[in-house]
């Protein structure tokens, strides 16, 4: 059986996202050389990529560590990680990319790692909610996350630490448009959103100060 | 009797959540992250009828499947299913890839039954039999007051209306679940749970063995709203597994299993007769009202109602009053509490009603309240949050707003208990001047663990973080299930008795006058190798029940769309004494922000052809998401004198009434179901037709 640890760019490694973008560059050269493109990268894609159904060595790369994992091709990177690595931040809620409490970084960009198989993050660089603090200290996010008490359950806290971690690292001072659009992706029960916003925009250097009031009930006419 | 003392330096600060760090960084590990060693992964086979009778279930390829260790059944013989969802049979197994193997291969024989999933279809006299031996529909409660008819002969203006509330599923992000292990003949159990108690004393009964040989644990959980009481039908099952098995397993619900059979809130379909004095005076009022538990309801059920039933007329005092409620059952997964349970659907039909008043006699909605409530804290709240909410300049006649997104202001008010009680904590001073307070409550993301160590920290004079608050463990002195807005209330007055004592005890050891602040660790010292461990208890006086809230919303309705925006919630409550300020400004958030669910987006929906649940995940189940979100202004009503008394709930509960009733003041034509969807709103405005599914 072939195993994939092969480095990115292999045709091995093809994800559906490279694929579609293969698919997008070639289709703009006319029908007849887009077919062509679909059938050379599937017998590509095909010939070499045939795996499991039982279980195969993979490796993952997380918060900078190599990972040998031994799980079957149908596990997806959640899966994984949770149950496999024992990284258990990332939490499954939905298990189909509705609610981004699985949100996970590969290469820096947010993504649902219940929704691609662990297989194809082989050989990208991925960062669980785990990985941000180091030797004990908060980043400035998770920091303003504890100040502005942006998690209650905290069961989706890690989903949108992470969202907001690549928001701020692509754009450090974000408007609560920012915010929102990039939390567009993750849902709270708790009802924590409007402090999750605060946190963001504290993360950013904004001062934000909470508008609630403690009144004496004889100070009420 | 003890009392809170009258200067507190800790108590109604603003502090950092005890277990922030810890869920920020991904390390709290909460049911579903709990592996202990070689543990199997469990999954449920469920019903895929609304009604049958299963006569075999045939467990024996699944049992030969790879990586399969269990197969049980969850009743033998033959049997009923209700609805779809109901559990039949359970495995266990390597992977949660070799479960969903051994499901597949499981054969189940069934005869189809008649079925019904609708309310008004339950209803019927020839509609299908939920439960056979009695008609869906129970009993009517009826209760009355005064001389209903002949007040409502005597009344200048009636009002009539009928207001529907729907189902809705509780939806914790934290799935229902347990990981069981056995150890000989003693279990323990992680559970995400709001009772490390109730689950213990519910697994006990159902295996038939020792409470004294059960311990539940739930260090963290994701969300519970009332869902999460006992060990339910999953949480038998998988400590069966994990005997069949000789192995660990752990079973969490999936999403679509949270859609079905876990709980929701019961809906209500009302039909209220409201009479007044041309002043306004409420003089006389009838409701009609039913809705569905699921399963739960019926006249073949413990009750009848099954919780569909509600307090009316809610706050206000009338004189003349007649109520009947009647619960119908359905083929749909039972009803559980869910936070503040009956109030939302009370509020809604009482305070749509009431704006309906204020409209025929041409008075100010928040006048017309004024004149009825007969709460002085609410007519308190009523003229701050006017003021501080622009009521006066915002409101104007229904319908009159211009242009195609209109504009329109509501206003609603509510009432909880909250109150404490049959609470034991222990409080251990460590010789190195660390301190350990343990209770066996549990923190459902309310911020108990905060809650615990301000207490104790204020009593000490230390800083909170100096605190270890240990809970959800039923290795801990015992505390009641986290509901009814009663943890705060019940663990602080516990967490003070033990901590008050073991200051006397503590300078009693080591003989000094003053053992708190800077005095604290020298004074621990002295303890030489014994840590001093000392127990409270619940006590009267610091804390009480009942509490009064008002909420004010601003909405934009697009009228082209028949898109709802809520622009603004003002919010105020009153609380007793604050113990924690920043976790239950969290709380009143939370609620506000539920009740915005409720008003706009969420709402399950049954197929009446196929008694499917159409919408089992949240994608079409929808939540509210952060760009929903409003500018939410809270003011909390500081009573120290009364002791703590729990938020959670009394937040939640005005908002959909107070939306819904803004929505109809920018409309001028009112929306009287919830949720306000735009399909709703396009068909007040006769832009569509109505469709039912
Ligand atoms: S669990 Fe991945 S998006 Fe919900
Ligand atoms: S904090 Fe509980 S779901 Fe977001």
């Amino acid at each position: 059986m072939k195993q994939s640890t092969s480095p990115p760019g292999d045709p091995l490694s093809v994800s559906r996202r490279s694929f579609l973008k293969n698919l997008g560059t070639t289709a703009a050269a006319g029908a007849v050389s887009a077919a062509e493109g679909i059938a050379q990268e599937s017998a590509r894609a095909g010939a070499e990529a045939v795996q499991g159904p039982d279980a195969v060595p993979i490796t993952l790369r997380v918060n900078g560590e190599t990972r040998p994992l031994t799980l079957e091709p149908r596990v997806t990177l959640l899966d994984a990680l949770r149950d496999h690595a024992g990284l258990t931040g990332a939490k499954e809620v939905c298990d189909r990319g509705t609610c981004g409490a699985c949100t996970v970084l590969l290469d820096g960009e947010p993504v649902y790692a219940c929704m691609m198989l662990a297989i194809q993050a082989q050989g990208r660089e991925i960062t669980t909610v785990e990985g941000l603090a180091r030797n004990g200290n908060l980043t400035a996010l998770q920091e303003a996350f504890v100040d502005k008490d942006a998690s209650m359950c905290g069961y989706c806290t890690p989903g949108f630490v992470m969202s907001l971690t690549a928001l701020l690292r692509r754009n450090p001072h974000p408007t609560p448009a920012d915010i929102h659009h990039a939390c567009a992706g993750n849902l709270c029960r708790c009802g924590t959103q409007p402090r999750i916003v605060q946190a963001a925009l504290q993360a950013s250097g904004v001062e934000v100060l909470s508008r609630t009031e403690v009144i004496s009930y004889a100070h009420l006419a | 009797m003890p009392t809170w003392p009258e200067k507190r330096s800790v108590l109604g600060r603003r502090v950092r959540r005890a277990d922030g760090p810890l869920k920020v960084t991904g390390a709290a590990k909460y049911t579903s992250d709990v592996q202990p060693a070689g543990c199997l992964y469990g999954m449920i086979l469920r019903s895929k009828w609304p009604a049958a009778r299963v006569t075999e279930i045939d467990l024996s390829e699944a049992a030969r499947s790879p990586g399969i260790k269990a197969a049980i059944l969850v009743r033998d013989g033959e049997r009923r299913v209700r609805y779809y969802g109901e559990e039949l049979a359970a495995v266990a197994g390597t992977t949660k890839q070799a479960c969903l193997d051994a499901l597949r291969k499981i054969a189940v024989r069934a005869q189809r039954l008649p079925f019904v999933v609708k309310e008004t279809d339950g209803i019927k006299p020839d509609a299908p039999r939920v439960w056979e031996e009695a008609p869906n529909l129970s009993k009517p409660q009826v209760t009355e007051r005064g001389q209903v008819e002949q007040a409502f002969a005597e009344a200048d203006v009636v009002v009539e209306g009928t207001y529907s509330t729907q189902i809705e599923i509780h939806h914790c992000l934290e799935s229902h679940g347990n990981a069981a292990v056995w150890n000989g003949d003693e279990l323990t159990v992680w559970s995400s749970t709001q009772g490390v108690f109730s689950v213990r004393e519910g697994l006990a009964g159902n295996l038939g063995v020792d409470q004294s040989k059960v311990r539940v644990i739930s260090e963290f959980m994701g969300g519970g709203f009332g869902s999460k009481f006992g060990p339910g039908v999953e949480g038998a099952i998988v400590a069966r597994l994990a005997k069949e098995a000789n192995a660990p397993v752990k079973l969490m619900l999936s999403r679509f299993e949270e859609s079905l059979a876990v709980g929701n809130r019961p809906s209500s379909i009302q039909k209220v007769r409201l009479g007044a004095t041309r002043a306004g005076k409420l003089v006389a009022y009838e409701l009609d009202s039913y809705g569905t538990a699921g399963v739960g309801s019926g006249a073949a059920t413990e009750g009848g109602g099954g919780g569909a039933e509600f307090p009316a007329p809610y706050i206000y005092a009338i004189p003349n009053t007649r109520v009947q409620h009647r619960g119908v059952a359905l083929n749909a997964g039972a009803a559980r509490a869910f936070r503040a349970p009956g109030h939302p659907q009370a509020s809604f039909g009482i305070e749509s009603i009431l704006d309906e008043l204020a409209v025929k006699l041409g008075l100010d909605p928040v006048e017309l309240r004024l004149l009825n409530d007969p709460s002085e804290i609410r007519q308190r709240e009523y003229r701050l949050g006017r003021d501080r909410f622009g009521w006066r300049e915002k409101y104007r006649s229904p319908g009159s707003s211009p242009g195609p997104v209109k504009v329109g202001v509501g206003c609603a008010g509510a009432t909880w208990g909250g109150g404490g009680g049959g609470t034991r904590a222990q409080a251990q001073i460590n010789p190195d001047g660390s301190v350990e307070i343990r209770c066996g409550t549990q923190d459902l993301g309310t911020g108990t663990r905060t809650v615990m160590a301000m207490v104790a920290a204020e009593v000490f004079g230390l800083p909170p973080e100096a605190i270890r608050a240990r809970l959800g463990d039923t290795a801990y002195p015992p505390s009641g299930g986290s509901g009814g807005s009663t943890t705060a209330a019940s663990v602080s007055p516990a967490v003070y008795d033990a901590c008050e004592k073991a200051l006397t005890e503590l300078k009693q050891r080591t003989g000094l006058e003053d053992v708190r602040g800077e005095n604290w660790k020298p004074a621990c010292r002295k303890l030489g190798l014994e840590p001093l461990v000392v127990s409270g208890q619940w006590q009267k006086g610091l804390s009480s029940s009942g509490v009064g809230g008002v909420q004010f919303a601003e909405v934009e309705v697009d009228i082209e769309t028949g898109l709802v925006r809520v622009r603004k919630i003002t919010c105020v409550q009153d609380c007793g004494l604050i113990v924690s300020r920043l976790t239950c400004e969290s709380q009143v958030n939370g609620g506000i922000i539920m009740g915005i669910g409720y008003a706009l987006y969420e709402d399950r929906v049954m197929d009446a052809g196929t008694g499917v649940v159409l919408n089992p995940n949240l994608e079409t189940y929808k939540l509210p998401g952060i760009a929903d979100i409003p500018e939410i202004d809270v003011v909390l009503v500081d009573m120290p004198e009364r002791g703590v008394i729990g938020i959670g709930e009394p937040v939640t509960i005005p908002t959909a009434s107070a939306i819904a009733n803004a929505v109809a003041n920018a409309l001028g034509v009112r929306i009287s179901s919830l949720p306000i969807t735009p399909d709703k709103v396009l068909a007040a405005l006769g832009q569509v037709k109505e469709v039912t599914a």
